[in-house]
């Protein structure tokens, strides 16, 4: 592997003893990679500052005393722990302290206490074709795919390495032979009910998350004005059931202004029709259980935009959750709606604001045994189960309002059957 | 004769342990090596030790994380063969290895080559990633 000069330095430690290891640990998976040489970063996004046990703590502490600092702008993925709202987390006294120890770690590191898994929501929006060290899958997935900047799927570590050594690994995403669809999915002919409906989103990425493996897809008959928030969830969807760092949307992402462009000229190597049955399938396997019985609500992951908000406010009607309901958010989304006087309109609803975590990362959910949660989130629906113990049932929005304010499962499913 | 590609050097020997499909991060809990996704086989058994043969890694990049404290922890397996090359998991090792903890190798091997490896059966592996069957 080539290395410049300026790389070399680092590693011989002329700029101290982090920014050497942190130059060995890109280098190092650059090498696992098989990539030739760097590439230089503009930005990174940080996924390692959540807690999983003391050896991701000591690791951030380690950087710290070697005089480690970010040279790239780097925001913050989500901690183990709400900052804004103590006691909401509840974990023990010296996971806690653990835990908090790590963030400190990674703001004294240079890092942006953003703490949130959509930064792209937060003001953190790489250009078009800029190459980027980000984390966390969904954040990946939307940076290739709906920004149209170059990252990899950075795992944990080399996030804070990139950020600090200014490099990574030029491989796979970086490179514009790898970021081409091969796969191109029709779904002109699905019902224009179903595609107008918010819930088809994270269903569609849960399959291609499934059937895609390690290609890049294209989907073609999609409406041209997809929100970014149904984007959001598709990605997330596809990122948590299956390893997807890029999908192309046709006449919406950047990179997919037609089919002969984002296939690279080439013709697709396979092409699928979506069907109804394909989703409905999608549909009932982000479900663990097919019983009535529902004793929480949790919505927000990704954390929620303002607009995602807005919309579940406007779908409550004024009517209180009857159950235990969590919104997990970020802080650029706190802010906007304090700015706008929604905090009132929240609490009115009896909705449990969780800030800087969510539900499935950190123990926040009341600890019943047997207990099932209601998402409207593809990544919720894949991680609530093995995280958490709770069954998990998947529903639109609408059905995540009915059923807080009627305290009991409501579901149409009639889009589906 | 099966022979997996070295992604990160070592020997190692164990009692093979095969799954499908894995994400370290929701699917092993860090603290036990235990396998927590319900939706897969071996659903419950831990890790350690074993020689883990995952025909296709997947899902969050927080499974460097995982990685590392069952490095840490003691509870991480023998050795990792991939279907498919993945950095995530592998950081894991190359951190723990920055750290001074015991480090994994990592290798890669063809899906078809991991259908002959038979789940259960005592494996070991040289430096050159050359896998033999072990009589026990």
């Amino acid at each position: 592997m080539q290395l410049t000069s300026d790389e070399r330095a680092a590693l011989d430690g002329r700029d101290g003893p982090a920014a050497a290891l942190a130059m060995r640990v890109v280098s190092e998976t650059a090498r696992m990679m098989g990539a030739e040489r760097l590439v230089s970063v503009e930005s990174a996004h940080i996924d390692g500052c959540l807690y999983h046990g003391d050896s991701g703590t000591l690791f951030a502490e380690r950087l710290v005393e070697g005089g480690g600092r970010t040279s790239v702008p780097a925001t913050l993925n989500v901690g183990a722990l709400d900052l804004l709202h103590a006691g909401r987390v509840k974990l023990d006294t010296r996971k806690a302290a653990m835990a908090r120890r790590m963030m400190d770690a990674y703001v004294a590191l240079g890092c942006q206490p953003t703490w949130t898994c959509a930064p792209y929501q937060a003001g953190h929006r790489p250009r078009t074709g800029a190459h980027v060290a980000w984390g966390e899958s969904n954040a990946v997935a939307f940076c290739n795919s709906v920004l149209g900047a170059r990252t990899e799927r950075y795992g944990d570590f080399l996030d804070i390495c990139a950020a600090i050594a200014a490099r990574a690994p030029d491989y796979g995403l970086h490179r514009d032979a790898n970021r081409h669809a091969t796969l191109l999915v029709q779904c002109g002919g699905l019902d224009p009910r179903l595609l107008a409906e918010d819930a088809l989103y994270p269903v569609l990425g849960a399959w291609l998350g499934r059937v895609a493996g390690g290609r890049v897809a294209a989907f073609a008959g999609l409406p041209r004005d997809t929100s970014e928030d149904r984007l959001k969830a598709l990605g997330a969807a596809a990122a948590s059931s299956g390893a997807i760092g890029l999908f192309h949307v046709v006449g919406v992402t950047p990179e997919a202004p037609d089919i002969a462009t984002v296939f690279g000229g080439a013709p697709p190597a396979e092409t699928i029709t979506l069907t109804g049955a394909m989703l409905r399938e999608s549909y009932d396997r982000l479900s663990t259980t097919s019983g009535a019985k529902l004793d929480a609500i949790a919505i927000g992951s990704p954390h929620l935009s303002l607009d995602e908000v807005r919309r579940l406010l406007t779908l409550l009607e004024g009517r209180r959750s009857r159950l235990p309901f969590y919104a997990c958010t970020g802080r650029h989304t706190l802010s906007a709606l304090e700015r706008e006087g929604l905090l009132g309109a929240l609490g009115d609803a009896n909705i449990t604001l969780v800030a800087d975590t969510c539900v499935v990362v950190a123990p926040i959910l009341p600890n019943i045994a047997g207990a099932t949660l209601l998402t409207n989130s593809g990544k919720f629906a894949h991680y609530t189960r093995p995280n958490t113990g709770y069954d998990v049932v998947f529903g639109s929005l609408s059905d995540v309002a009915e059923s807080a304010a009627a305290g009991r499962l409501v579901r149409d499913m009639s889009l589906w059957r | 004769m099966i022979r997996a590609r070295v992604i990160l050097p070592g020997t190692a020997s164990g009692r093979a342990l095969k799954v499908a499909a894995l994400s370290f991060w929701g699917g092993v809990d860090p603290d036990t090596g235990a396998l927590t996704d319900p939706s897969i086989a071996h659903h419950g058994e831990r890790i350690g030790g074993r020689m883990l043969f995952v025909a296709e890694p997947r899902g969050s990049s927080s499974s460097s994380a995982v990685m590392l404290e069952l490095l840490r922890n003691g509870h991480a397996p023998a050795a990792i063969v991939l279907g498919r090359v993945d950095a995530i998991l592998g950081l894991g090792i190359v951190v723990a290895r920055e750290m001074g903890w015991p480090a994994i190798p990592l290798y890669e091997l063809d899906q078809r080559e991991m259908d002959r490896i038979e789940d259960g059966a005592e494996i070991g592996i040289d430096a050159e990633g050359q896998l033999s069957r072990l009589r026990t």
